[in-house]
């Protein structure tokens, strides 16, 4: 009985394995795009703008490409990394997909990095921005951040335009963590001195007693990393609590000032300076024309998360071009690496030794531009890599 | 010095908001003995017509406040002659299971019709910003919840004490088969009671869009603080409720400012030392029912 049971579960493991063996030679014609995105939940903000940019991609580009039919199936994960990872099993083993994608927060891509390595299939993260995932598998790829790009860039940024003493509010989380010592790092090796530290809880209903505590800090600026939905309340209960009046700025990486969110925050937010990767108000004429398709289709503003979903399917289709329709997935990966191309957010790249992105990171202003709020560029620090990796 | 006043100040404010969207919910499960989790969806549902007043129709804000109870009360008599009524005599798990059900429906709806993203409502501009009172900041929106929470306790209060509606409703859920037994009308009490508390709800999810955030996870996000309120006050009054939330408030609010990296775990040790201390809450019963 034991035995049997022994011998059937190794059966089991052998059939698995020789069918994520059997993965690339499957498809014929059509190329299957697995995407994982979190369509409902709190993050469900991420999923929607990444699944609009990439059915814009596939109107304007045409869903065929090196002879293939480009077929996207989608799965919810409501951000939930347990249900990632179920989804990408089915998708690996049912649909026999050829590249898993989307990928809201960090513990969903990674909790998927495992079963691309397993099914040497391509895992396109379009969203989750810790430095750590490329490095759990090599069929990683990312088209969208890390957060060590926009905070390093910002601590330097600070510590050059005179602002000395910073009090930081991060969320508790992987992100907030990442973007806080990175942050960190930067602005005291450039002399800032960092006066207060405060790090709130995810699932924060109220910002006063912190924001209290940064106004009682008195520093020259407050260094900010909350999850997208919460930047519009961070930056409502600044101004309320009178912080812009007292003279203190508000920094951080774009998150806080997402251009998805953006217009709804009020006048509060004017003169909030960030650093990120991509702006609607970014003055190229090929974001000009992305803005302008997206918010016909959508009815709003594309953000940052909608431009590298957009990235991520056209870095997609180019790998398949490259291999001419070859669905091989260590061939697709390796046609990816080192891919340039020019996107609505400026240039950018694959880095082929690490599979992350490079691309410029800008300096932004709010400002108002014909009567609503946009994140103006002013400075752009070029061909930025993730540093979070570089220091090893 | 000022800084604590502030702290106590913001406390205040948070404990009052906290105890307009939670009241209606010490009513339904300490009054009428029904688990009600969908309480916070009526929440949601006056903040968002708040919010489509305010923003989409141009309405005034306090204009659309009234608005927001009126419209939060409404939806909760429908549901409450359509389904809720048909649950009261059954068992408890049978009420959350509903009730947890037409969260999650609630939920999807808004995200539906209204779209996954934050909202805010738009402020008049006397309501922004705060001003100092012998060096203590008083944000001028804390301070307009305030008022309005206050007067709104002691209004229910009285009506709860004073007048014959109030004692109808103490007669029928002390003791509904004698009350209904003197003529009074148990069923009709019940539902104008339902509909109140899912009005203040809905006028405190209004108040707290500004404070607390608006989208459609609020009756989600928020249930924990809601059944803390009436765990933490014993469900037997509202004078229970009502200090709970205040010193939950506070509590929270000066926990986050002096120990903020304790902070968010200071209102949940509240409620286990206040539990352990007594079981059935600050004001509650025992076991007398």
């Amino acid at each position: 009985m034991f035995e049997r049971k022994q011998f059937s579960a190794i059966a089991a493991v052998a059939a698995i394995a020789g069918l994520a063996a059997a993965v690339p030679a499957k498809a014929e014609d059509t190329v299957k795009v697995g995407l994982i995105l979190p369509m409902t939940g709190g993050q469900a903000s991420t999923g929607k703008q990444i699944e609009n940019a990439i059915k814009l991609y596939m109107q304007q580009k045409g869903d065929t490409v090196a002879g293939k039919k480009v077929e996207i199936i989608l799965k919810d994960d409501a951000a939930i990394p347990d249900k990632t990872k179920t989804a990408a099993q089915e998708l690996i083993v049912n649909d026999k997909v050829n590249f898993i994608a989307g990928f809201g927060v960090t513990p969903a891509a990674l909790a998927a990095a495992p079963l691309a390595t397993q099914a040497k299939i391509p895992e396109v993260v379009m969203a989750a921005g810790t430095s750590i995932i490329t490095e759990r598998s090599p069929y990683i790829v990312r088209t969208s951040f890390t957060l060590a790009q926009s905070s390093t860039i910002i601590g330097d940024w600070a510590v050059k335009n005179s602002i000395k003493k910073v009090a930081t509010l991060t969320s508790d989380y992987a992100p907030g963590n990442d973007a806080l010592n990175f942050f960190k790092e930067h602005f005291t090796a450039g002399g800032g001195e960092i006066v207060e530290e405060v790090k709130t809880p995810l699932a924060n209903p109220d910002f006063a007693p912190f924001l209290q505590r940064m106004k009682d800090a008195k520093p020259d600026a407050i260094f900010v990393f909350v999850p997208a939905g919460q930047g519009g309340n961070f930056m409502k209960q600044y101004a309320e609590r009178g912080l812009d009046k007292a003279g203190i700025k508000v920094i951080g990486p774009g998150d806080v000032t997402d251009d998805d969110l953006l217009n709804n925050m009020g006048d509060a937010v004017l003169g909030t300076v960030t650093a990120h990767l991509y702006s609607a108000a970014h003055p190229s004429q090929m974001n000009k024309d992305f803005v302008a398709a997206y918010k016909k289709a959508y009815g709003t503003r594309p953000g940052f998360m909608a431009v590298s979903g957009y990235d991520g399917i056209h870095l997609i289709y180019e790998a398949l071009k490259k291999t001419g329709g070859d669905t091989d997935g260590t061939k697709l990966i390796e046609a990816m690496k080192g891919q340039k191309w020019e996107s609505p957010r400026g240039p950018i790249s694959i880095d082929p030794e690490t599979r992350d992105i490079v691309q410029n990171i800008y300096i932004r202003k709010v400002e108002k531009v014909d009567g609503e709020l946009y994140n103006v560029e002013f400075a752009t620090f070029e061909a930025v890599k993730d540093l979070g990796k570089t220091k090893k | 010095m000022t800084s604590i006043l502030t702290n106590l100040f913001d406390g205040v404010a948070y404990g009052m908001l906290l105890f307009v969207l939670a009241c209606g919910l010490a009513v339904t499960l300490g009054l009428m003995n029904f688990v009600n989790l969908a309480h916070g969806a009526f929440a949601m549902a006056g903040g968002y017509v708040c919010m489509v007043l305010v923003n989409r129709m141009g309405w005034p804000f306090f204009a659309a406040l009234p608005l927001a109870f009126v419209s939060a009360a409404a939806i909760g008599i429908v549901l409450e002659r359509l389904l809720y009524r048909h649950l009261y005599a059954r068992s408890h798990l049978d009420q959350v299971l509903f009730t947890i059900g037409l969260t999650f429906m609630s939920v999807a709806a808004v995200d539906y019709i209204q779209g996954s993203s934050r909202v805010f409502i738009n402020l008049p501009a006397a309501l922004q910003g705060q001003f100092d009172l012998f060096g203590v900041g008083i944000g001028r929106y804390r301070l307009m919840i305030i008022v309005i929470c206050g007067l709104l306790t002691i209004a229910l209060q009285m009506v709860l004490a004073k007048t014959r509606f109030g004692s109808r409703l103490r007669a029928a859920v002390d003791d509904p088969r004698a009350a209904s037994g003197l003529g009074i009308n148990v069923p009709q009490v019940f539902a104008f009671t339902f509909a109140f508390g899912c009005g203040l709800a809905g006028l405190g999810g209004a108040l707290s869009a500004e404070i607390l955030g608006l989208d459609p996870y609020f009756p989600l996000k928020f249930m924990i603080y809601f059944l803390i309120v009436v765990t933490v006050g014993g469900s037997s009054s509202i004078t229970g409720p009502f200090l709970a939330s205040l010193l939950l408030g506070i509590g929270d609010v000066a926990g986050k400012y002096y120990v903020p990296k304790m902070g968010p775990f200071v209102i949940y040790t509240m409620m286990i030392v206040i539990l352990i201390w007594r079981p059935n809450g600050l004001f509650g019963r025992t076991a007398a029912r």
